[in-house]
C-alpha cells in the first residue's frame, strides 16, 4: 500500500470520571473497608448478604442490621486470567472469583492471587490481603490469597 | 490520613471508567486528516444520490455502498444549523465557559460538522447565520480538525431556512 494511503492511528482515551453516592447501607460497608472491617447485612430470615444491599432481593423489604463477617471464606466459582491487562487489579496472572466469606450467605466478586491456574480449586479457602493504605474502596482488599 | 478524617464515614466512592483505545482512522478519514493538515477540507460523494459526506468516509450509511472516486474539496465557510451555549464546566473539556458548540453545514456539503463558535456575542448566536473558519497559524497545522480553532460570523445575510432544515 502507498504510504500516503496507510491509515493514521492515535491513542484515544475515553474517561468517565464517575463518583457514586453510597447511601446509608453501602456507606457503612465502605467505611468498614476503610477500617478493615467487613460488614454484611442481615435479612429477616437470619441470612447475611455480603456485600450488603439496602433491600431484601426477595421481599423488597428495607434491611439495615449490619453484621460483621470473617475475612476468610471459600471460593465458590472462579475464572483464571492468564494475561492480565493493564488496568486489572494484579500485574500477574490471577483469578476472578466468587467468594463466600464465613458468616455470609452470598458471594463477593473479588480477586484471588492463586499463583497458578493449577493452584485454584472450587471450595478452596482464601483470606483477604489488605492494601497498605485503606481509603474506603473495594480495592482496600488488595486481593484474597490461599488460606 | 488524619485521625479526624478516620472518624468520618465514607459517603462517596470514585468509580472511574477509563477505556484506552488506539483509534485507527481508516483510509478515508486518514485522507481527510492528511488533507486538513494542508488546510484542505475534503468530503466524498455518494455514488447513488450524489450527496457529499463531510468529513469524507469510506461508505454511504444510507445506501450501504462504498464511496470511491475523487474527493470533493469544500470551502471553509458554511451555515450554522444548530447550537448550544455551554455554561457548565466539565473535567474533560478544557474550554472556558461559556462557549458555544455548533453544527455547521459547509457550503457544498450534505452532512454537518460539530465544532465551536467564536468571536460572536452570545445573544447574537442564531440558526442560519453564515460562518467562516478561523484557522490556527499554518505552522501549527496537524492531522486534526482542531486546525480550525472555531467558526466565526461572516458579514453575509442569513441562509434560507430551507437550505439547512433537513439537518436539524
Amino acid at each position: 500500500m502507498n504510504p500516503t494511503e496507510e491509515s493514521l492511528s492515535a491513542p484515544h482515551v475515553l474517561d468517565y470520571t464517575y463518583k457514586r453516592s453510597l447511601g446509608p447501607i453501602l456507606s457503612q460497608f465502605f467505611t468498614g473497608l476503610r477500617d478493615k472491617k467487613l460488614l454484611g447485612v442481615k435479612r429477616k430470615d437470619g441470612s447475611v448478604l455480603f456485600p450488603p444491599k439496602e433491600y431484601d432481593p426477595d421481599t423488597s423489604e428495607s434491611i439495615d442490621e449490619m453484621v460483621p463477617v470473617q475475612d476468610v471464606g471459600a471460593v465458590k466459582s472462579w475464572a483464571w486470567v492468564a494475561q492480565p491487562r493493564k488496568q486489572q487489579p494484579l500485574d500477574k496472572p490471577f483469578a476472578y472469583a466468587l467468594i463466600q466469606l464465613d458468616g455470609a450467605d452470598t458471594t463477593l466478586l473479588h480477586v484471588v492471587d492463586g499463583g497458578s491456574e493449577a493452584g485454584m480449586k472450587t471450595g478452596m479457602r482464601v483470606k483477604a490481603r489488605w492494601a497498605d493504605e485503606t481509603i474506603g474502596s473495594i480495592k482496600d482488599i488488595a486481593c484474597f490469597e490461599p488460606a | 490520613m488524619s485521625d479526624e478524617a478516620k472518624d468520618d464515614v465514607v459517603k462517596v466512592i470514585r468509580t472511574p471508567v477509563q477505556l484506552d483505545y488506539n483509534y485507527s482512522a481508516g483510509r478515508s478519514a486518514s485522507r481527510f486528516l492528511r488533507s486538513i493538515k494542508e488546510g484542505k477540507l475534503i468530503g466524498q460523494r455518494c455514488p447513488v444520490d450524489g450527496r457529499v459526506y463531510f468529513p469524507s468516509r469510506g461508505s454511504c450509511p444510507q445506501h450501504g455502498v462504498p464511496i470511491e472516486g475523487e474527493p470533493v474539496e469544500l470551502v471553509d465557510r458554511g451555515t450554522l444549523v444548530t447550537f448550544s451555549i455551554v455554561r457548565i464546566p466539565a473535567e474533560s473539556v478544557p474550554l472556558e465557559i461559556p462557549f458555544v458548540t455548533i453544527q455547521v453545514l459547509l457550503d457544498g456539503a450534505d452532512t454537518i460538522l460539530m465544532h465551536l463558535l467564536g468571536n460572536c456575542d452570545l445573544e447574537k448566536v442564531h440558526m442560519g447565520m453564515r460562518l467562516k473558519a478561523r484557522w490556527k497559524p499554518k505552522e501549527e497545522w496537524e492531522e486534526s480538525v482542531a486546525n480550525i480553532i472555531y467558526f466565526e460570523p461572516l458579514d453575509e445575510p442569513d441562509a434560507d431556512y430551507d437550505s439547512y432544515k433537513e439537518h436539524i
